[in-house]
């Protein structure tokens, strides 16, 4: 058993899950956004404002935005300590990725709710 | 009547670290008949007559020791099951990858080891045996197959890039191949045990599925396969 | 000099099957054990086993050791010692049982239990029918007992001494017994003195003495040739085994157990010639009958001819291929890879191949040492042992039957193990004098010292090529004579041969040299030991003396070291159990 504080949950298995459940999640949500273009007749600034004014479609963008941080997560965490060997650096560069992820939610946060 | 005969070119990995600063690719010549196929490791043995001072390993000459794997024109494979005549010229030898090097294609396999012993690969079953063999049906003992034949001799490990980034943390595949050769058995009595020493994000779940094990295994098993198996018993598992 | 010394109460040298299950034995007791292996462990010999274990389990068909007993009894030509041989019969099926509970994978017949196939020589009720009586993982038996006992240690937490070469023994201050050895760290090349109070040889055979063998190429008698340097006696070294069924060229065994599932031998007329030479028995006589058979046919221009050598076939291609690839899927494999048959299309091209020792260090049903002096004087060594191929305890005499060499591993290096456990409080921790180190330093020393000479290599292959020409299946007193003049000088040159490379660093040239003595020892005992048996007897088959001649020689054979010389010592004709067999015309 190796110990590692900095996964996600600590757990291969629950790690392993999250990665996979979030890409169905962003899976969906990609379909999502593809059929809303795709039936929309006139794609223009309207058609847009008017999608993202239902309660619904805020939720499952704000899902989506943290099933993106998720897996973004474990991906990134597992190619630093793949070939990021030096503790002082792996852990640079995990408070920036997480700093990055943070904003990117709060931007999201921020976008969504304006609409 | 003189045979007719044909000079196969070899390029050698050469290191001493007595004599050696770096290491170096060394060539050499080889005749031999022109008909004769042989063994590679025939063929380095040969080679080791002309020049005393290369070193490897080398065993039982068959395939079944795991003695001699090393890398084969880039691939890693046993030299004494691989046939001259299926290499390009020069054929290029060098040690295992990711492990370090003692001595020309001599290398340190400790860390192997190490991931090895860390699955507990022996059976565990704390009922007191019965005065006969433990029953297992042929059906039960089919479920060893492709498991049990690993020979130890790292050709998988050594060809999988998770293990070249982690040897300390991700068990790789020859070992992984044996934690589920023990999960498997249906004498065991530990297989939750098992399972639990293998949750965290690294020991099994380093595994991206590259395959290159499957690829280079001499013996033809499958340790994606047996990856992929010890996964659903961890799901299963609920853990 | 001044040698780094490491205690410990056991050191056991080889880490093939005997090793590893006398270590295990060893490791409840709490001593401290050296486990020490020129290899890691799993590349020892007998990973390349294939068909089996012989026991008298009575799965298949009901049986009774008593059998099994009268059968290795014959198979030996009787000159294999009673006592050892009822104990290895009557134990068996216990230590069988044991490495199941360990774990190791045997097949499974359908009712759950240990599957069990026919092998050569064995038989029901003394002589009857072809019995099933060898326990089988596949054909990768010896794969599967050697990792499971590696794992079995690995559990144990057995103190592993890998890839580390035993040089020689360590005489005793007191000239009473041995108080050591001096083993190399292959890896630094560096020797240290390993002092314990029992030492136990499991080093194995020594089949690269003749050019074309099974055996690994690591089997270098090196028990032999420490043995014999130590000035203990071998036993019975004439006796080799020539193995029927040897890959044609390349040596790669095929399993006996080929034709315990019903293939058979065909010369190049398509004609299952074994029928003429063991109308009962047939392609399941023993294995000196059958090596016989095939040489006679290849003699008498009725082998194939394969790129220039002649060969007879394995026919396996009427078994189909499901049985072909449950039972032998190794076979299938190695037929492929080395003879590029597949046996499920076509027969493979064989020959008699050297295969296995059936001599040795002598010693008792226990594991330990006897030693024999000028005079027949016996006695047994406290504190050092031998078992496995390196020794002869005698359970094999003058022809070993298949599956009966793993039960022997396991058998005797339990016995020993379990032995040492018993002594290990009362057997002394013996004193070494600096003379004595130096004297077991000298090997290593005069190759380390001699920068220019002829080379290794070359010795071996003409030492290879005599022992292959003058002491293969049938021997003549003439040709083994100039055999053994050339191994005289062979080994006068040996004594002046040299390395190029003297770096330490896993310095295999090095070990090379060193192995390259023990088997030049064997060789020259092998050769002394054959010329002095003038009879044919088992796997010893003299053209000039082709009758047994059991007057004479119902005997085992005793080289001495010193002077090349030999003498007899009594065969055990008395197991605690039951009535002795006694010697009978041998027919199969």
């Amino acid at each position: 058993m190796v110990k590692s504080a900095t996964s996600l949950t600590g757990n291969g298995v629950r790690d392993w899950l999250w990665q996979r459940v979030s890409a169905v999640i962003l899976a969906v949500y990609t379909l999502f956004i593809l059929g809303f273009i795709w039936l929309t007749p006139q794609l223009d600034y309207v058609a847009w404002f008017q999608f993202f004014q239902g309660i619904w479609v805020k939720l499952f963008t704000l899902l989506a935005a943290l099933s993106l941080l998720t897996h973004t997560w474990v991906g990134m965490w597992t190619i630093l300590t793949d070939y990021v060997k030096s503790t002082r650096l792996r852990l640079t560069f995990e408070i920036l990725v997480i700093i990055a992820l943070f904003l990117y939610f709060l931007v999201a946060i921020a976008i969504v709710w304006s609409v | 009547m003189s045979e007719a005969m044909r000079t196969v070119k070899f390029k050698i990995y050469r290191f001493n670290p007595e004599v050696d600063i770096k290491p170096s690719m060394k060539d050499y010549e080889l005749t031999i008949p022109d008909k004769q196929d042989m063994m590679l490791l025939e063929a380095i043995l040969r080679i080791k007559a002309l020049d005393d001072s290369l070193a490897f390993r080398r065993s039982c000459r068959e395939g079944v020791c795991g003695s001699d794997g090393m890398n084969i024109n880039g691939r890693n494979g046993l030299a004494c099951v691989t046939l001259l005549s299926s290499l390009k010229q020069p054929i290029e030898l060098r040690p295992l990858p990711g492990l370090p090097v003692i001595r020309d294609l001599v290398v340190d396999m400790k860390v192997f080891f190490e991931q090895y012993a860390k699955v507990k690969p022996y059976l565990i079953n704390n009922d007191p045996p019965p005065a006969k063999e433990r029953l297992q049906s042929p059906a039960e003992r089919k479920k060893l197959d492709g498991l049990y034949e690993c020979i130890l001799c790292a050709c998988c490990s050594t060809s999988c890039p998770s293990f070249w980034w982690n040897p300390e943390k991700f068990i790789g595949p020859a070992g992984l191949l044996q934690a589920y050769r023990f999960i498997a058995d249906s004498r065991d009595t530990a297989k939750v045990e098992r399972l639990e020493g293998l949750t965290d994000p690294f020991s099994v779940f380093r595994c991206r599925g590259v395959m290159n094990c499957v690829e280079v295994c001499p013996k033809g098993l499958n340790p994606t396969r047996a990856i992929g198996h010890i996964r659903s018993e961890l799901l299963a598992e609920g853990n | 000099m001044a040698l780094p010394t490491y205690t410990f109460d056991a050191i056991i040298i080889g880490a093939g099957g005997a090793g590893m299950r006398a270590a295990l034995a060893l490791a409840e007791s709490g001593a401290q054990v050296a486990l020490v292996s020129k290899v890691f462990p799993t590349r020892s010999h007998t990973v390349s086993a294939q068909g089996g274990i012989t026991c008298a389990l009575g799965n298949v068909h009901p049986d009774d050791w008593r059998w099994h007993m009268y059968d290795t009894v014959k198979g030996s030509d009787y000159i294999g010692d009673q006592d050892s041989i009822e104990y290895m019969c009557e134990v068996g099926p216990q230590v069988v049982y044991e490495l199941e509970h360990m774990g190791l994978p045997f097949s499974r017949l359908d009712n759950g239990r240990i599957y069990q196939r026919p092998f050569g020589g064995q038989s029901k009720d003394f002589g009857g029918d072809q019995a099933a009586r060898t326990c089988a993982a596949a054909d990768r038996t010896g794969h599967a007992l050697l990792h499971t006992l590696y794992q079995r240690n690995l559990a144990e937490k057995t103190n592993v001494f890998s890839e580390w070469f035993a040089l020689d023994l360590v005489k005793a201050a007191d000239g009473q017994g041995f108080a050591g050895v001096i083993a190399m760290n292959i890896e630094s090349g560096e020797a240290v003195f390993l002092h314990a109070r029992a030492i136990i040889f499991a080093t194995g055979g020594a089949g690269r003495i003749y050019q074309s063998t099974t055996n690994a190429l690591i089997n270098t008698g090196d028990g032999i040739g420490m043995a014999i340097r130590a000035g203990l006696p071998v036993q019975d070294i004439e006796m080799w085994q020539f193995h029927p069924t040897g890959i044609a060229g390349a040596g790669v065994l095929v399993t006996e157990g080929c034709r315990g599932e019903g293939g058979y031998l065909i010369n190049k007329n398509g004609e299952r010639f074994m029928e003429r030479y063991a109308p009962h028995a047939k392609d399941l006589a023993s294995r000196d009958v059958v090596a016989r058979a095939m040489s006679l046919e290849l003699r008498g221009g009725n082998g194939y001819d394969i790129n220039g050598v002649s060969c007879v076939k394995l026919k396996l291609d009427h078994l189909g291929a499901e049985l072909i690839n449950s039972r032998l899927p190794g076979i299938r494999e190695l037929s492929i890879t080395f003879a590029g048959v597949d046996p499920i299309r076509e027969p493979i091209p064989v020959v008699p191949t050297c295969h296995y020792m059936m001599g040795g260090i002598p010693t008792n049903r226990f594991g330990q040492v006897i030693n024999v002096d000028a005079k027949g004087k016996e006695e047994v060594l406290e504190g050092l042992y031998a078992v496995g191929e390196c020794a002869c305890v005698s359970v094999h005499g003058a022809n070993r039957l298949g599956g009966n060499s793993l039960l022997d591993l396991v058998v005797f290096g339990r016995a020993a193990g379990l032995d040492v456990k018993e002594k290990i409080r009362d057997l002394p921790l013996k004193s070494v004098t600096e003379a004595e180190l130096d004297a077991a330093m000298s090997r290593l020393n005069r190759w380390d010292n001699t920068r220019e000479g002829e080379s290794v290599s070359q010795i071996r292959f003409e030492m290879q090529k005599t022992m292959q020409e003058d002491f293969g299946v049938f021997r003549t007193g003439e040709h083994m004579q100039q055999g053994l003049d050339k191994l005289l000088q062979l080994q006068q040159r040996l004594n002046h041969a040299a390395f190029t490379d003297h770096s330490r660093v896993f310095n295999t040239s090095r070990i090379e040299a060193l192995e390259l003595d023990n088997l030049m020892a064997t060789a020259l005992a092998t050769a002394h030991a054959a010329l002095y048996r003038t009879e044919s007897r088992g796997a010893h088959s003299r053209e000039d003396f082709p009758k047994r001649d059991d007057a004479k020689w119902l005997t085992h054979t005793v080289y001495h070291g010193e002077g090349n010389r030999m003498s007899t010592r009594a065969v055990n004709m008395k197991p605690l159990h039951v009535k002795p067999f006694e010697p009978k015309e041998r027919v199969y």
